[in-house]
């Protein structure tokens, strides 16, 4: 199919401005000259797949549980990251990788709560990827049995695509979001194992139909699991850091499986 | 938005090749896109700017959109879903979370130009119209 038209023309259907446009001045002869086909067949996100799959060693090795949080910006991601170590962190080291475009306002709000953080500015990216993380991984101290979060960029679209190397992927949808949203952004939800719901204090006053927007969820992703939580009137937050220590124990254990087949 | 980052992947991994093999320039690449992924367009949209000053520039990007099939394990048989994230059998109605194609995104081929040709057709005086389809003539009658 054409991909700018829309149009399923084949072969040699040609708009002006691939092939014309900004090649003028340029001194390269763009014909479709005689060339030699050399098959290639890799995933184009290959580099950043062996990325991902070298900061997933190095956790596993570490005995270190990893999630990744995605949402929307403005769906408290921050806010119940810093009720969550609050929480864990008698229990548990927790490190955090914050990502966000500009500033670092999100990782000063995770420090004062004493936790090593390093915060990623994308600049003009709109996700983190698996080498910006593996970068973070070298400044952070990595102890057995403790979690690592990752805070992705606020945004609902192109998180889902990149492997950072987690263990578990993460979408954090808030109740003000509406309970239409796995169905308008599929992919955050197909690549996620388990949906956050947030600020449920709010409920009451919206008209969010928690039922819809969890089938919503299973139509794109059935195995997706499911927590409800508020970080601030801490409804569902104990079930939340259950969830998070037991997956961390989990983590834990595999240190010995890493070895052996190293 | 993550277009960019997927046709920067692209254009290193092509580039990489491209000059281990001692290419002159890449004259097309062809792409396997399955339909989950949603960015031909966005692709086409920026692959000039991605590609400018590389040997990328001005290849012709060939997609090939895979679409979506399904495996339901109720039917014990390959189905197409009603739409894009409608994993459901479209014949009993039950889920199959089982996605077989539709999230490929995978450089199948590149076509590249020995140096010696690149060198013969780009010189100075006889530079080809750059949008020519047709292989250029060098003597026409």
């Amino acid at each position: 199919m054409c991909g700018v038209c829309g149009c399923s023309h084949q072969g040699e259907h040609h708009h002006d401005h691939h092939h014309h446009d900004h090649q003028h001045g340029h001194g390269h002869g763009h014909t479709h000259a005689p060339h030699d086909l050399v098959r290639i067949e890799k995933d184009i996100l290959a580099k950043n797949d062996a990325y991902a799959m070298e900061n997933r060693e190095r956790l596993k090795e570490a005995g270190v549980f990893a999630i990744n949080l995605v949402s929307s910006p403005g769906s408290g991601k921050t806010t119940l990251l810093v009720k969550t170590i609050e929480m864990l962190k008698s229990t548990l080291s927790v490190v955090v990788i914050e990502g966000d475009q500009e500033t670092s306002l999100d990782a000063e709000r995770i420090r004062a709560t004493g936790v090593p953080t390093v915060q990623i500015n994308t600049g003009r990216g709109c996700h983190l990827d698996a080498h910006m993380v593996g970068h973070a991984l070298d400044s952070l101290p990595l102890k057995r049995n403790s979690i690592l979060f990752i805070e992705n960029v606020g945004n609902l679209v192109c998180p889902a695509g990149f492997d950072l190397g987690e263990g578990r992927k993460v979408t954090i949808l808030s109740v003000t979001e509406g309970d239409d949203k796995p169905l308008k952004y599929p992919d955050a939800f197909a690549a996620a194992s388990m949906m956050v719901l947030s600020k449920i204090d709010l409920l009451p006053h919206l008209d969010f139909d928690v039922g819809r927007c969890i089938e919503h969820a299973r139509a794109i992703n059935p195995d997706i699991e499911l927590l409800k939580v508020s970080a601030r009137s801490g409804a569902g937050m104990v079930g939340w850091i259950d969830w998070l220590i037991n997956a961390a124990e989990r983590a834990g254990r595999t240190e010995g499986a890493a070895h052996v087949h190293a | 938005m993550h277009e960019m980052s997927i046709a920067s992947a692209l254009v290193d991994q092509v580039c990489d090749q491209a000059a281990s093999l001692g290419a002159a320039r890449v004259a097309e690449i062809n792409l396997k896109m399955g339909v989950l992924n949603g960015i031909s367009r966005a692709l086409h949209f920026c692959w000039p700017s991605a590609s400018r000053d590389t040997l990328c520039e001005g290849a012709r990007l060939n997609i090939d959109e895979v679409p979506l099939t399904v495996l339901c394990t109720h039917c014990d048989a390959v189905k197409t879903p009603a739409a894009l994230y409608n994993f459901r059998c479209p014949d009993c109605g039950r889920p199959t979370p089982k996605v077989l194609t539709g999230r490929e995104m995978q450089l199948v081929s590149i076509g590249l130009v020995p140096p010696n040709q690149d060198a013969a057709r780009a010189r100075p005086g006889t530079m080809p119209d750059p949008g020519s389809a047709e292989p250029m003539v060098e003597n026409p009658k």
